[in-house]
């Protein structure tokens, strides 16, 4: 395990207005160290999306601190929250966000194109994490033309092609079947063996446990616990993965 | 090249019926602008048609006159007062005035005479696309436009009429000489024009001066000015001016078309807008997956002005179509819809500022999303 590449201490946020307002996270901390796949376990209205949101620079915590590397989210503006994110951190979503508009290559080239990187050089890296995640000769395929599991290894490719320290997904397998479940923890598992990269995935699916290096459960907005030790199954995991 | 414009282009042109609506808009507005501009242009031609054609340094005009066809008359005396004055060459009469004119059918049309010597080059018909000048010189002859043809019953040279009960034969046929009052002009001698006009052989409408080659015109207008009392002195860029004033301004006509002209700017504003709007809405879980994996607000911009501009660009040309179609329809008609090279220029920054404004209520709705919405579905 290395140095954390996010960590929230003491957040606490405050979702809603006037009555609806409520606390969401109570007093959270929890910390994404390098080279390591995290699960964020917890039942429905848990906080583990408020969680993610707020890890992912979405939202910054109404007290307490959130760091992404060395950057404290406090008080950042708007346009300060996108740069952190488009800096540090790669989304992959439970309904992918793929744009429909746009090819598998041209989907994963956006995240370097939000950067400014649109040279011939960005198309190569693009052509590269489509090849990492299986995916090459599906280039030039629109999203409708690829099954689910493939649009969400279109999405890892999106997430890892900016190089950020942390990868955040959010039920990355709620939408696929057992065995595309598995390639893309795989995956994600495997850019988790990186020291200088953390995953970090937001899951209610107990057969991806076996991946994953630590799972943190979260309750009614609070770390209730942690466990260690899973990833002696992960090398099973993985290895029934071929990889 | 930035996937940015890949992406607008790809946003507009995914949802064809929306595009169609967008584009509709523009063009609506755009040609309702041209048709108000290009009118608006073609009147300010034709009330200083009569000025801009006629070769003067100098206009002696009735004091208190407010554009070239509310002319009273004019002593003689005021021309000599005009010839005495150093640096005048010569003082040319023009009348004018309204007369009838019967076809032989027996129809009758009011007619806007304008008579002058038929040897000075003062004021004399131009574009002359039948007969020559030199037959106005013919007794009875006069000049008429083609654009008035029905009006007048007559549509070729050596047609005859009566015009104030006496018998005139047309010589001359000019195009595009169009009054903005509708009342067709009739050019023919100075001595016809005082007949047809029942004005007196010592009267005029308008003395229009040259002066010496090497003389100053602005001196020699303030040394008339000084001299003649009963009469006002003007160089043709005065008059121009004073008679675009009233037409334009003191009878509200130009507000008018101004008013119609920005209207239409308001609608297609307004349409674009909406559509843009709408389209942006539609889009909205991809604008907020773009702010969520790290888009600067530039870039989402960027995005949606692209869009805008693609919009500007195709209902631009579909409008110009439109535009030189209606040119075209109404070149030969009484009140023709005037296109330059400038109002062009001019109609396409329009549509560019239009489309823009448009983009920015998109914009505001954009930069408004919750990059968080991208959990929710």
């Amino acid at each position: 395990m290395t140095a954390p590449v996010i960590e929230a201490i003491d957040a606490v946020m405050f979702l809603g207005r006037g009555a609806s307002r409520f606390e969401a996270l109570k007093s959270v901390s929890v910390a994404i160290a390098g080279g390591e796949l995290t699960l964020l376990m917890g039942p429905s209205g848990s906080g583990k999306t408020t969680l993610l949101s707020m890890l992912g620079c979405m939202l910054t915590p109404s007290s307490g601190t959130v760091r992404v590397r060395d950057h404290s989210t406090a008080g950042a503006k708007p346009e300060e929250l996108a740069k952190l994110r488009r800096d540090h951190i790669g989304f992959v979503f439970q309904s992918y966000h793929l744009f429909p508009t746009l090819t598998a290559i041209d989907n994963v080239r956006l995240a370097l194109d939000v950067r400014s990187e649109n040279s011939e050089q960005a198309k190569q890296k693009a052509s590269d994490a489509l090849a990492m995640v299986g995916l090459a000769h599906k280039a030039k395929s629109y999203p409708r033309e690829l099954s689910s599991g493939q649009q969400q290894r279109v999405a890892i490719a999106r997430a890892v092609i900016g190089n950020p320290s942390t990868i955040l997904a959010d039920e990355p397998t709620a939408a696929l079947d057992a065995e595309n479940g598995r390639i893309v923890m795989s995956m994600l598992a495997r850019i988790a063996q990186d020291p200088t990269r953390g995953v970090l995935v937001v899951t209610h699916d107990p057969r991806i446990v076996p991946f994953a290096d630590r799972v943190v459960y979260i309750e009614d907005g609070r770390i209730v616990g942690e466990e260690r030790g899973v990833a002696d199954f992960k090398h099973e995991a993985m290895q029934s993965q071929g990889s | 090249m930035s996937l940015a414009y890949k992406l607008a282009f790809r946003n507009l042109f995914h949802d064809r019926l929306r595009l169609i609506a967008t584009v509709i808009g523009i063009v609506f507005s755009i040609v309702l602008v041209t048709i108000q501009l290009g009118l608006y242009v073609s009147f300010q031609r034709m009330v200083t048609v009569m000025i801009d054609h006629t070769k003067a340094d100098l206009w002696i005009v009735p004091r208190g006159s407010k554009f070239f066809e509310d002319s009273a008359l004019l002593d003689e005396h005021e021309r000599f007062r005009a010839l005495s004055v150093d640096g005048v060459a010569e003082a040319v009469p023009v009348v004018i005035g309204f007369a009838s004119w019967r076809a032989p059918s027996g129809g009758t049309a009011p007619v806007f005479i304008i008579g002058s010597d038929t040897r000075d080059e003062g004021l004399r018909p131009w574009n002359l696309i039948a007969g020559s000048l030199e037959s106005l010189a013919v007794p009875g002859a006069v000049a008429i436009d083609r654009s008035y043809f029905d009006r007048l019953e007559a549509s070729r040279i050596g047609e005859r009429a009566e015009i104030s009960d006496q018998r005139v034969e047309v010589v001359a046929i000019t195009s595009g000489i169009r009054s903005f009052t509708t009342t067709p002009y009739v050019f023919t001698s100075l001595d016809r024009a005082r007949s047809f006009t029942g004005t007196a052989a010592n009267k005029g409408s308008y003395f229009l001066v040259r002066v010496l080659q090497g003389a100053n015109v602005t001196d020699v207008r303030d040394r008339m000015r000084a001299r003649l009392t009963n009469a006002e002195v003007l160089t043709p860029d005065e008059f121009r001016r004073r008679s675009t004033n009233f037409w334009l301004f003191g009878t509200g006509a130009g507000a008018a078309l101004f008013t119609g002209a920005v209207l239409a700017m308001i609608v297609g504003t307004a349409i674009v807008a909406q559509t843009l709007y709408s389209s942006t809405k539609d889009h909205l879980h991809e604008f907020a997956t773009l702010r969520a994996i790290g888009s600067s607000g530039a870039y989402i911009h960027k995005v949606i002005i692209i869009q805008a501009l693609l919009s500007a660009a195709i209902g631009f040309c579909i409008a110009a179509g439109f535009g030189w179609l209606v040119v075209k329809i109404t070149a030969d008609t009484a009140l023709p819809v005037v296109m330059t090279l400038p109002m062009t220029a001019i109609l396409l920054l329009l549509t560019v500022v239009m489309c823009v404004l448009s983009a920015a209520l998109a914009i505001v709705k954009v930069m408004r999303i919750d990059p968080v919405i991208v959990f929710t579905r």
